[in-house]
């Protein structure tokens, strides 16, 4: 018997469909993949965690449902690691084709996970008939993800930078570095947090603060090494030591992420807030959620910039579907509209000059109903660190501050 | 002689069906997870028995204290409860407040886990409803007080909404037992010899009580012991209790967290069995104590005590679950509403507006899954005593014992090996597998409602049908069951509502293409927008009352002019 | 008390019937009904009574056990499943399913292979003959203890039992109601030459009936 059940569930889980059929769309030829993907649906998993990109993504999902015939269904996702782990239980079952996920919002340590394991589709980018407007040169976050390059095997969509907001009425002079915000933190006990760390916000937040005190920031560009880790990472960890005694809750609870943080600027339980979204505070205002008087600014010595990117795993059901709501993301219009401060104020990532005057156009939505200017001085985005840091300040923080 | 022969083939083979429906995957499941628990695992790319991920559960930060808070939290939660509906029936039984509480409680137990912690949360937060009625009265409280209170370190918040959803439950539970004892009698006899109606009924009715409601006093402890949905909504954080740290380590990117996820779960296996463990103990315990107690023969003593717990209890228990309501509702329509106001400046539908298609989609998918689980699990559980009718045999006691099977075994503890199991038989992620992984816990909540008023119906309306000439199958569709109709709609709500509160399996099961208001409430309660989670709140308990109002109506609709049918 | 089992043609026939419960026999019966005679079998509760009801009619509750025969006529019916034996049932209460109305609960008892307009005036005819025309579409919750009593027997008549199986069917009557009641249900029997078995424990039904009565239960305990 126990030599028997393990031989009958390795058995069930080796099942996989025996023919595989060959479904690797021709990609030298657009044509051919649009007339694929006319039919298909694609389940497009995408973290949730924001109404107005909900909102987006359900617009778009009905432009390439009228323009391509493509049906596009929003997988809600709280974290994109569910995704990433739905693909990787699928890879370890054994399904190889007519995989769940087919196209994946994903960025940073998800995709160094995904692409390392050979579990993403491609190269499959330069296809896109749209990627030829990307801003290659003048945005290098759209061409190496944390880092990593991205080899074509994902399609940017969107630039997002760690901006922060605050209540003008509450707080005159928010603090302009994070050395600053600690002392704020001081005289202002429990007003100051930052989500779980668990959460790409939270954990942005831990980077933004090594950057600031790490000596030679190069060495963030390369993988940490376990010799140099805990010596580099010692001013982080003494900056929350000194910050958890005085934030909101004692630092023994964090926000679970960037709605929640909102949320508790919005209640007044704490002071400053920020967000991956330049546009966060003016569309919650706009909705009502947030007082007129908040204000959005970027730290004094700048802030980390990522692109949000679209990949598609190497077991999809729909490649084809997924490119083509890829390039449509990529569109001018689409670009233009998610630029669009009441509608998300993503920044885009093409190159305006690359567009043709009509579609420049597009881009020109008078500034006046927002409140809060979108930060665009490129002078200010630094770069992100190694996936790997990411990942083992996660670790570490678990490590100290979790199991206490 | 061998009278009735004729039973159909599909009365013949229903319980193996009602078997293979509860038992295999939770069989399977539960293999899917002890095998990778201990590293064997052939296609997540483990291939021999190694103690290895044992090693590397026992080391993950705050495992330990993750252990004993779910042990607090699951035997917390469940003597908080258990004591409340003692309360509630020792001072209120046969009064006027009883009928109040009963007929309030009966449609608040359709609120699902998942709202009733949306909701206590939007109340006891800083920013919450009570600290708002404060802030009126104490200028210092402008801006919120920097408490912890929801994702409380000691897990009382979630106590606080296990509370809320399981007394109801189990008050409803020992509503339903209580005619089994025939309580009136006894209590009756005690009062004669001089004891109060308090002290007569927990000395006289309770201990025969508690042995008829034991397996629900259970199946209470084993969900609280390993609550996820809940959990993550109001449960402490950093460290989870360990049914949520399991659920995390599942949805990490890395194959190795998979292996350490197994070994949890077979650790929430564990400590379930530990906890009931510890319960049973605690029982005898009682029984020592209690009977120690009994035999004092003291007939007053303790009384005044007792009737003010239970006002106290009964007070708060409606008031948190009113005001939990409230908040819910408020939110769903709230305009601008700032800290400390106790109201919204105005009241708007534009939440509803401008998020419809992010609800509609998850309401029709509860809905089908709901009806379509609730009238499978009738159909099997009308066939199954209908099988006891014409077999004339009585299979009741060993169904009700296996139908705890899943109600006692963790989620946790088997969905995980469930999901790979589909995932490698491709039959994820459609909705016809979420529909019967629903089964599996509907199918006991509608028989164990169902079995009670079945067993009750005078068997003489159906002899006299078949001695008029009706065939079996006549007599059960012709008299049966239209005369039960109000009880079949009953049992469909109730199993609808379990549908509709299902987090887990929908989730695993559906692997996130088959989005319900639960799933999508759960995702977006811990910080996503207030208003929305509101919305998705009142429609996860609207779908289950709306059920419930129409086994309520229906019945009286239908039979307006029948003032012979039983219609409640 | 032994009775010789005699072949009637159209009589019902219980031959050596023993009925058990637990191991422990309640009684043994064996006895012959002519059609349109009357039995009356009488003892203390406990005894079985009901359970020679159930199992004349295959309605015997698993606890019990039964061995022996029983024949309708020329058929051997102790084989048969319940709803083919043919043998009427009428209980102390009237059991009107109370989701129909009266001319549903009438409907209910007639062949169905009968046509539709044929059933309507099966049903308003049998009415009539009873004092209730008009009643059809009346909910049986309103109608008074004998109006009841009287549809269920109709109910079972139209069934076209073989035989009529009593079980007390007169004891919840008033006691003015109660005669009038009987002397109907006997007058029907009669006239339709049905043998029937009724198990009571009133003195004044077997009176009424006349014909034979058989004590069970007393002499062996």
């Amino acid at each position: 018997m126990h030599r028997l059940v393990p031989c009958i569930i390795a058995f069930i889980l080796q099942l996989s469909p025996a023919v595989s059929q060959e479904t690797s769309p021709r990609l030298g030829d657009w044509a051919d993949v649009l007339a694929r993907a006319r039919g298909q649906t694609v389940y497009w998993n995408a973290w949730a965690g924001e109404q107005a990109i909900n909102r987006y993504i359900a617009w778009a999902a009905q432009e390439v449902s009228k323009r391509y015939g493509i049906k596009v269904e929003h997988v809600k996702l709280s974290d994109t690691s569910e995704a990433v782990a739905k693909i990787i239980t699928e890879k370890a079952a054994g399904r190889d084709k007519g995989g769940s996920v087919d196209l994946i919002w994903i960025n940073g340590p998800n995709f160094a996970s995904l692409k390392d394991k050979g579990l993403l589709f491609g190269p499959w980018v330069d296809k896109l008939p749209n990627y030829r407007f990307a801003d290659v040169i003048g945005k290098p976050v759209i061409t190496r993800d944390f880092t990593l390059p991205t080899e074509g095997f994902e399609s940017p969509w969107d630039i997002a930078q760690l901006v922060f907001y605050y209540d003008r009425s509450r707080t005159p002079a928010p603090p302009r570095t994070t050395e600053a915000l600690l002392q704020y933190a001081k005289t202002h006990p429990g007003r100051i947090t930052y989500p779980d760390v668990q959460n790409f916000l939270g954990a942005t937040f831990l980077k933004q603060v090594l950057i600031e005190l790490v000596e030679d920031r190069s060495v963030l560009q390369e993988p940490p090494l376990d010799a140099d880790f805990a010596r580099l990472t010692a001013p982080l960890w003494a900056f929350l030591d000194e910050l958890h005694p005085v934030a909101w809750r004692s630092g023994k609870a964090f926000p679970a992420n960037s709605a929640e943080l909102r949320q508790l600027l919005a209640d007044r339980e704490i002071d400053i807030a920020f967000s991956f979204n330049p546009s966060e505070a003016s569309l919650a205002i706009a909705r009502g959620e947030l007082p007129a008087s908040v204000s959005s600014y970027v730290l004094d010595g700048g802030t980390i910039a990522n692109a949000n990117f679209l990949a598609i795993p190497y077991n999809a059901s729909s490649k084809e579907g997924a490119m083509v709501v890829a390039d449509f993301l990529l569109s001018p219009q689409a670009q233009a509209r998610k630029q669009d401060p009441s509608v998300w104020g993503g920044l885009t990532v093409l190159s305006l000059s690359k567009l043709s005057s009509d579609d420049r156009r597009l881009f020109e939505t008078p500034n006046t109903a927002t409140v809060v200017r979108p930060v665009t001085e490129a002078e200010s985005a630094l770069p992100e660190p190694h996936a790997r840091w990411m990942t083992r300040i996660i670790q570490a923080w678990l490590q100290r501050y979790a199991s206490k | 002689m061998n009278p009735s022969k004729g039973e159909g083939l599909w009365l013949r083979l229903v319980p193996a069906v009602v078997f293979i429906i509860l038992v295999v995957p939770t069989a399977c499941g539960l293999l899917g997870v002890f095998l990778p628990a201990f590293g064997y695992f052939p296609a997540l790319g483990g291939s021999e028995f190694t103690l290895q991920h044992w090693r590397l559960l026992l080391e993950a930060p705050g495992l330990f204290r993750s252990v004993i808070l779910t042990i607090w939290i699951g035997l917390a939660s469940t003597v908080l409860s258990l004591a409340t509906v003692v309360l509630l029936f020792a001072q209120f039984h046969d009064t006027r407040v009883f009928w109040l509480v009963r007929r309030t409680l009966s449609p608040l137990l359709s609120i699902p886990h998942v709202a009733i912690a949306i909701g206590l949360a939007l109340v006891i937060a800083p920013s919450g409803l009570l600290f708002r009625f404060v802030a009126q009265f104490l200028p210092d409280l402008d801006v919120p007080p920097d408490l912890l209170i929801v994702h409380d370190r000691m897990g009382l918040s979630l106590i606080g909404a296990l509370v809320l959803k399981e007394a109801p439950f189990l008050f409803l539970m020992s509503l339903a037992a209580l005619p089994q004892i025939n309580p009136t009698q006894s209590l009756a006899t005690a009062r004669t010899i001089g004891y109060t109606p308090t002290i007569a009924w927990i000395k006289v009715v309770l201990p025969r009580l508690y042995r008829q409601i034991r397996l629900p006093v259970l199946a209470v402890l084993a969900y609280s012991l390993s609550v996820v949905d809940a959990a993550l909504i109001v449960g402490p954080t950093t460290p989870p209790p360990l049914g949520v740290a399991v659920f995390k380590w599942m949805s990490e990117p890395e194959l190795r967290d998979r292996f350490i996820a197994a070994a949890g779960a077979v650790l929430v296996l564990c400590i379930t069995l530990f906890g009931t463990t510890l319960w049973i103990g605690l029982e005898r315990l009682l029984i020592l104590l209690g009977r120690r107690w009994l035999e004092l023969g003291s007939r007053k003593q303790g009384a005044k005590a007792i009737s003010i717990a239970a006002y106290a209890v009964g007070i708060l228990l409606l008031t948190f679950i009113l005001l939990s309501a409230g908040a819910i509702l408020l939110w769903a329509f709230a305009g601008n509403w700032p800290y400390p106001n106790v109201a919204p400046d105005f009241l708007t539908a534009a939440t509803w507006n401008t998020n419809s298609r992010q609800f509609l989609w998850p309401l029709f998918n509860a809905l089908i899954i709901g009806g379509a689980a609730s009238l499978l699990a009738l159909a099997f559980t009308v066939s199954l005593l209908e099988r006891d009718v014409h077999r004339r045999t009585n299979t009741q006691d060993w169904m009700r014992n296996l139908l705890y099977v899943p109600l006692i075994v963790p989620q946790i503890a088997f969905l995980p090996g469930m999901q790979i199991l589909l995932i490698a038989l491709h039959l994820d992620s459609n909705i016809y597998s979420v529909i019967a992984a629903h089964l599996v816990f509907v199918l006991p909540y509608v028989y164990l409602s169902l079995s009670d008023p079945w067993a009750h119906f005078d068997d003489r309306y159906r002899q006299t049908a078949m001695a008029m000439g009706a065939t079996p199958r006549r007599a059960l569709f012709r008299v049966r069951l239209p005369m039960l109709l109000a009880a079949l709609l009953t049992a469909a709500a109730v199993g609808f509502a379990v549908s509709v509160g299902q987090y887990l399996p929908t989730l695993l099961v559906g692997a996130g293409r088959v989005p319900t208001v639960t799933t999508e409430a759960v995702a977006l309660a811990s910080g996503g927008d207030r208003r929305l989670v509101a919305v998705l709140a009142m429609l996860q308990s609207l779908l289950p009352l709306g059920a419930f109002l129409v086994a309520v109506f229906v019945p009286l609709i239908v039979f307006r002019n029948r003032r012979g049918v039983r219609t409640t | 008390m032994n009775v010789s089992p005699r072949t009637e043609e159209s009589g019902l026939l219980i031959r050596d019937l023993r009925i058990a419960i637990g191991g422990k026999t309640l009684f043994n019966l064996s006895l012959s009904i002519r059609p349109g005679e009357i039995i009356t079998i009488m003892g203390p509760s406990g005894t079985g009574k009901s359970a020679l009801l159930a199992c004349v009619s295959g309605l015997l509750p698993p606890v019990f056990s039964a061995e022996g025969e029983v024949w309708l006529g020329s058929r051997r019916i102790d084989e048969l499943p319940a709803h083919l034996r043919k043998t009427g049932l009428l209980f102390q209460d009237d059991l009107l399913f109370p989701h129909l109305s009266v001319a549903g609960n009438l409907k209910f008892s007639i062949d169905e292979r009968m046509g539709r307009a044929e059933r309507n005036v099966t049903v308003e005819s049998a009415l009539a003959t009873a004092g209730l025309s008009g009643f059809g579409g009346r909910d049986p919750a309103t109608l008074s203890g004998g109006q009841r009593a009287r549809v269920s027997l109709l109910r079972v008549l139209l069934s076209e039992p073989r035989a009529l199986l009593l079980d007390e069917p007169f004891s919840k009557l008033d006691p003015e109601l109660r005669d009038q009641f009987r002397q109907y249900v006997f007058n029907e029997a009669r006239l339709r030459m049905l043998p029937v078995l009724m198990v009571t424990h009133d003195p004044a039904d077997h009176r009424a009936a006349g014909g034979q009565l058989i004590k069970i239960g007393t002499a062996n305990e």
